[in-house]
């Protein structure tokens, strides 16, 4: 392993106590170390915990067990270097587009006609050209979505936490965003961790794809899943092709349990 | 325009009808007297200056104590929602006042602050924050965890979410309980200068009726009725611009 760790998730668990109902161990024994500048894929059967894995390295969240480390320091909450994109957007709905954007570039000071270069470059970007004055209420599911990433990259943050940050666009868009994701990344080399339930996408954009099992969540594979090229063509080759399906396999042992989990 | 005449027609036919009810003598002018009468009897009020001087003062009450009753219900129930001692202490309190009739705290404040301004401030004031607090207090509650965690995340701090998220999270809920707060501040005012004032349109009501002005009363009467529905629509404009994202 180049480099060294960024991300140290050591033997985490998580339970929710909700103040009724009954307790939920979401997370058990979860290890994961991430390289800095690194591009990790997360998998799993739905209700697996992956959610909540990120919102333990963001900071929301504290670990039941286990220790969760970031540049050497334990995780004590939230803050600018690990931007998040919500699997649910999070917009402020009294928000334009535009101020959405412009959020976070003001909380980190940036001269005023930056922050109003930047939102706008990342707004177009995504796509929303043409929508800075809409409300969030005004928006698709997709747009939203879209929104919520500008949101996130204008404030460039170190570490890029992105729970499923495609899942709400037509294959087009999502094949868009993926190179222009892609395209930030090699520019701006930044650590991600990016949920998503695609194996394509996880092994097309990812350099390592952890595999979850069904809950309790922990990491039952890592797969290494470099190929040097981010051309679309690399969707036809043979290893790719071998990679997608090996992974499949994994992925759908976990959810045949994640479903039997579930009947009595 | 003629989408205004639709809308207001039942209020002319309600006009007409009471005019013609006392010209005909169905209605005796004893008991109410007519719409003209009342008309020139309010036209009489407004030069002779009296109405101005009692309007201003009425007004002045209800603002001072609705301002106060936003800004102190409006941040006792968003920290009622955000710390817990806060909300234990002040919780079985607001529960219990709350289904109060605010009118019987009418002597309380005239005895502790006399017949001016004060009392009618504070009554209402004390009338009218509730509404405000309980409202902001569920707004402030209901406010998704995920925005305050993204607000977080960009680098707001703790106290700073407060107001870039719980407060325009719960807004909708607390223009809800200014507007109950709004008219039952009118109910306050008019009936307190009713029973404790020298000053005001519900002293005006009062004195005129004593004294057996029937016409002039009405027209007292009719002129808080009015600004009741003007301040109630003002306030609805106001609502919809503020509130217009949620559309
Ligand atoms: N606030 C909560 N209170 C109680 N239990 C919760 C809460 N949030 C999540 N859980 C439980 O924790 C488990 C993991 O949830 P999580 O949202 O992390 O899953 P996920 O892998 O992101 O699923 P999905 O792919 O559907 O988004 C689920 O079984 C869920 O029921
Ligand atoms: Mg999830």
């Amino acid at each position: 392993m180049a480099g060294t760790s960024q991300i140290v998730i050591d033997q985490v668990s998580h339970t929710y106590r909700p103040p009724r109902g009954r307790e939920v161990l979401a997370l058990q024994d979860v290890s994961l170390e991430v390289r800095g500048q690194e591009f990790i894929a997360l998998l799993g059967p739905s209700g697996c915990g992956k959610s909540t894995l990120l919102y333990l390295v963001g900071g929301f969240l504290p670990a039941t067990l286990g220790t969760i480390r970031v540049d050497g320091k334990p995780v004590s909450g939230p803050g600018p270097d690990r931007g998040i994109v919500f699997q649910h957007f999070a917009l402020f709905p009294w928000k334009t587009v535009r101020a959405n954007v412009l959020y976070g570039l003001e909380k980190l000071g940036l001269p005023r006609a930056e922050r109003e270069r930047r939102a706008q470059a990342f707004i177009d970007l995504v796509g929303l050209h043409g929508f800075e004055e809409s409300y969030p209420s005004h928006l698709s599911g997709g747009m939203k979505q879209r929104a919520a990433i500008a949101r996130t990259l204008a404030i460039d943050p170190e570490i890029l936490l992105m729970d499923e940050p495609f899942g709400a666009l037509d294959a087009q868009t999502r094949s868009l965003m993926q190179s222009e994701l892609l395209g930030i990344w090699q520019r701006s080399p930044k650590t991600v961790i990016f949920v998503t339930h695609d194996v394509q996408e996880a092994v097309y954009l990812a350099e390592r794809v952890v595999v979850m099992s069904a809950r309790p969540g922990h990491v039952k594979a890592i797969v290494d899943t470099r190929f040097g090229c981010s051309d679309p063509s690399v969707f036809k080759s043979k290893a790719f092709v071998d990679k997608v399906d090996e992974i499949w396999g994994l992925v759908r042992d976990e959810a045949l349990k994640a479903q039997g989990n579930q009947s009595p | 325009m003629k989408a205004a005449l639709v809308r207001y027609a039942p209020l002319l036919i309600l006009a007409a009808a009471w005019e013609a009810a006392v010209r005909s003598g169905v209605v005796s002018e004893l008991v109410l007297p007519s719409l003209t009468d009342v008309v020139s009897a309010w036209v009489k009020l407004l030069r002779g200056g009296d109405l101005w001087l009692n309007t201003a003062a009425s007004l002045y009450r209800t603002g001072a104590g609705l301002l106060l009753a936003i800004a102190v219900g409006g941040v006792l129930g968003i920290t009622m929602a955000w710390w817990r001692p806060v909300n234990a202490l002040a919780s079985p309190l607001v529960e219990m006042l709350y289904p109060m009739p605010k009118s019987a705290l009418i002597p309380v404040t005239a005895l502790w602050l006399g017949f001016g301004d004060g009392s009618k401030i504070l009554l209402i004031f004390l009338g009218c924050m509730l509404p405000v607090t309980l409202g902001a207090f569920n707004g402030a509650r209901a406010s998704d965890q995920a925005l305050v965690w993204s607000s977080r995340s960009m680098g707001a701090s703790r106290l700073r979410v407060l107001w870039d998220v719980v407060l325009p999270s719960a807004l909708p809920e607390i223009m809800n309980g200014v507007r109950t707060a709004l008219a039952l501040s009118f109910v306050l005012l008019v009936s307190s200068e009713l029973i404790a004032a020298r000053s005001g349109l519900g002293y005006l009501i009062g004195f005129l009726g004593e004294g057996g002005v029937y016409d002039a009363m009405f027209a007292v009467v009719l002129t808080v009725a009015f600004l009741g529905f003007f301040a109630d629509r003002v306030y609805q404009r106001l609502e919809r611009r503020v509130l217009r994202w949620r559309e």
